[in-house]
């Protein structure tokens, strides 16, 4: 035995450049293979999708080019009207709630990032929220917002109506999902601080640096990748809201906050206009595309 | 009550979440292709072959899902070869998961559907016919009511059997009647005897009936109201929508009118109407007859029920109903069938113990029983069994209505006049139809 290993050392050994390239992909393999088979192979397949009057029950799959495409600019067609109030509501959505969900936070990390007695707790409580489910925090809120037996306008002792009339909607959807998700870029945040070099405030000190110089010109910079990160993630996040409107406007009045993502939802799964769908979600994934590349240069040309 | 609210909107249910749209995607492979429906031999109401277990799916997930599996239980107790087992989900989940289980080959034998589905998933070729079902179980019309049992039947075949039907009924706060010197026994029946009694209440400082704007029941309300004023939400072959014609411009006025005249708040919020029923806020709600058992766990509240009033030139009033379906399996069992047949009959027959949970059973023997008619607030509502209305069986059916939905909120909410709010709707809708006739067929 000891022998035929010895004999095969260097033949072993010969080998080792030509394994030695497979290694990265090897050790790719299982992520490319999940990301082929659920993620490419899935996107690629609703293209096909998109371009056929496709329900997956039915033998008849037509072909019809691009018209699922071309309903969505044509006004004659029965989705053209309520895809684009989706649209618009997934962008006032998106505008209004990525400031908050980034400056926001950012403030909150702030502050605890600095020593105090109970740090631990309200880093806690700031969180807490994030880990309820979206049902539990819709259903929560919309009893509380009831425009005429919530506790919220019983307090305030206004008639405010705030699930039911914008703008008062929008303000009761970005409001809750603020207080819902504030926590968890806070904590993106406050890990981002922490890998900051102290050297760094020490020498801003030395400069003469003040509390807001520090801020400005040592965590501001510091957090570029982490706020690319954050401000990349949010407004994904926010451009597939779905819940909070579904739960607690239910799209109220009148379709006119019902996200994209639920009114593809609806024509996909509900109506099983599958190609119909996918051709909306093509068009929201392209826009999102060009949001998130307009991000990144953004972040590049500053530092 | 609200996650018990939440599993009845099933007419909302937009399934859970994007994942879902993947995965159906990804089932989409390889559709079944259009295989027959096997060719049932007549069976008999005992099955005495090899012991065989039945997958049975629904969506009851309220207070109805303990009163389904007791009588599973005791179905099961009874039929020695017979094992069926229940897996119930939300409906909104429920109504995504089972087609593409179905397309998959891993579909239950047996299940439930809301009966504005059963022609949907009849095209859709997820659910069998059953004509041979009511062959074989003798059933016929004159055992349910006419609307229940034509309600099942699409393109000529039959693809449900009836378990029950939920109406609206009128539920009424009796302190709060009281408080406005109405006599709390004698509750409206006519159109003018509620608007004076909404007045009497109104003098009291009391809004009487809030008009909700959402699906859950103002919807409901809209369309008993259109048909007691004689109109109709579609045609009966749905090629066009009829909503927007006079009947429904004056239904959904009357709405309004509540909340114009002051009868109602301004946006009533999802439940909101129940929940001021509840707190003596109001003193009527036109509800599902599931609130009965809801009512019931409230201590202290003095409430009864009664038919809905008569508004418009005839008695009309929403109602779902729950119906039995056998899916379409890749490979035919025709044991299981059997089983399956005699498992719907039993449970069927015994539909008195799920009147129980809230329902009135479709079954007419049932139905006219000493012991159902023991069951009051069931009993009241199931009155109107013979003037009840149902969406046309026809395919997608669902999509068009849903439409309605938006209306009715828009003008409810009074962004726009009933009337307005109903034609845009309508030209949105027939649309919709036409591209249903297009995918479905015609």
């Amino acid at each position: 035995m000891v022998a035929i290993s010895v004999k095969e050392t260097p033949a072993v050994a010969a080998r080792v450049p030509r394994s030695g390239k497979a290694t990265p992909y090897l050790f790719l393999a299982p992520y490319l293979i999940l990301f082929c088979v659920f993620v490419l192979a899935p996107a690629l397949f609703g293209i096909w999708v998109s371009l056929h009057d496709w329900d997956y029950m039915l033998e008849g799959k037509p072909f019809v080019g691009l018209d699922n495409y071309t309903a969505l600019f044509d006004s004659q067609s029965p989705v053209y009207g309520d895809f684009w109030m989706s649209m618009r509501a997934t962008g006032i959505f998106t505008l209004f709630s990525v400031p908050f969900l980034v400056v926001l936070p950012l403030g909150v990390a702030l502050l605890l990032n600095r020593p105090f007695r109970g740090r631990t707790l309200f880093r806690g409580l700031f969180f807490a929220p994030f880990v309820l489910g979206v049902a539990v925090v819709c259903l929560m809120w919309r009893l509380l917002l009831d425009p005429n037996l919530g506790l919220v306008d019983w307090i305030l002792g206004t008639p405010i109506p705030w699930t039911t009339a914008t703008p008062w909607a929008w303000i009761a959807l970005v409001g809750v999902t603020v207080w819902w998700t504030l926590g968890f870029n806070a904590v993106i945040y406050l890990a981002g601080m922490q890998d900051i070099p102290r050297e760094l405030y020490d020498a801003a000190k030395v400069d003469g640096a003040g509390r807001w110089g520090e801020f400005v010109h040592v965590t501001l910079p510091g957090l570029r990748p982490v706020a690319l990160f954050v401000v990349t993630t949010t407004i994904l996040a926010s451009a597939n809201m779905f819940g909070q409107s579904y739960l607690l406007t239910q799209g109220a009045p009148g379709g006119e906050t019902r996200t994209a993502i639920m009114y593809i939802l609806q024509q996909g799964l509900r109506e099983y206009k599958m190609g119909s769908a996918s051709a909306m979600s093509y068009l929201l994934t392209l826009v999102l595309i060009l949001v998130s590349v307009a991000n990144f240069r953004l972040f590049r040309s500053r530092s | 009550m609200f996650l018990d609210n939440l599993s009845r909107r099933r007419l909302l249910g937009l399934g859970l979440g994007a994942l879902a749209i993947g995965t159906a995607g990804c089932g989409g492979g390889g559709g079944p292709k259009q295989a027959q429906a096997p060719a049932t031999t007549a069976a008999p109401t005992a099955y005495t072959g090899p012991s065989v277990s039945l997958k049975f799916w629904n969506g009851f997930t309220g207070g109805d899902g303990p009163v389904m599996k007791k009588l599973v239980d005791q179905f099961n107790a009874e039929h020695q070869n017979i094992k069926v087992s229940m897996n119930v989900y939300q409906w909104a989940d429920y109504y995504a998961k089972v087609p593409a289980a179905v397309s998959a080959g891993q579909g239950p034998d047996l299940g439930i559907m809301h009966v504005d589905s059963v022609a949907t998933n009849a095209a859709r070729q997820v659910v069998l016919p059953l004509d041979d079902v009511a062959n074989a179980l003798s059933l016929t019309e004159a055992d349910f009511s006419p609307p229940v049992w034509q309600a099942g039947v699409y393109k000529g075949a039959r693809y449900s059997i009836p378990l029950d039907v939920h109406p609206l009924g009128m539920f009424y706060n009796k302190a709060v009647m009281k408080k406005a010197g109405l006599d709390p026994e004698q509750p409206p029946k006519t159109g003018e005897e509620y608007l004076a009694a909404l007045e009497a209440l109104k003098k009291a400082g009391i809004q009487g009936h809030w008009a909700t704007p959402f699906p859950f029941t103002g919807s409901m309300q809209f369309g008993t109201l259109l048909y007691q004023n004689g109109g109709q939400l579609f045609a009966d072959d749905a090629s066009v929508s009829r909503f927007a014609e006079d009947p429904g411009v004056q239904a959904l006025t009357w709405l309004v009118d509540l909340v114009n005249k002051g009868y109602s708040p301004k946006n009533v919020g999802q439940d909101a109407d129940f929940i001021a029923l509840q707190n003596g806020k109001a003193a009527f709600n036109w509800n599902g007859i599931w609130s009965i058992n809801t009512l019931k766990e409230i201590k202290d509240l003095e409430w009864g029920v009664a038919p809905l009033p008569q508004i418009g030139s005839k008695p009309a009033a929403w109602a779902g109903s729950h119906q039995f379906v056998v899916f379409k399996q890749r490979t035919p069992d025709q044991n299981k069938l059997t089983a399956a047949k005699v498992f719907i009959n039993w449970i069927s027959g015994h539909s008195l113990e799920w009147a129980k949970g809230g329902q009135v059973p479709a079954r007419k023997t049932i139905r006219d029983g000493a012991e159902f008619a023991a069951l009051k607030e069931q009993a009241t509502i199931g009155t109107q069994i013979d003037y009840l209305y149902f969406l046309p069986s026809v395919a997608g059916i669902g999509d068009a209505s849903a439409v309605v939905d938006q209306a009715i909120n828009a003008a409810i909410l009074l962004k726009k006049s009933p009337k307005d709010a109903l034609t845009e709707a309508a030209a949105k809708a027939d649309k919709i139809l036409e591209a249903n006739r297009k995918k479905y067929g015609a």
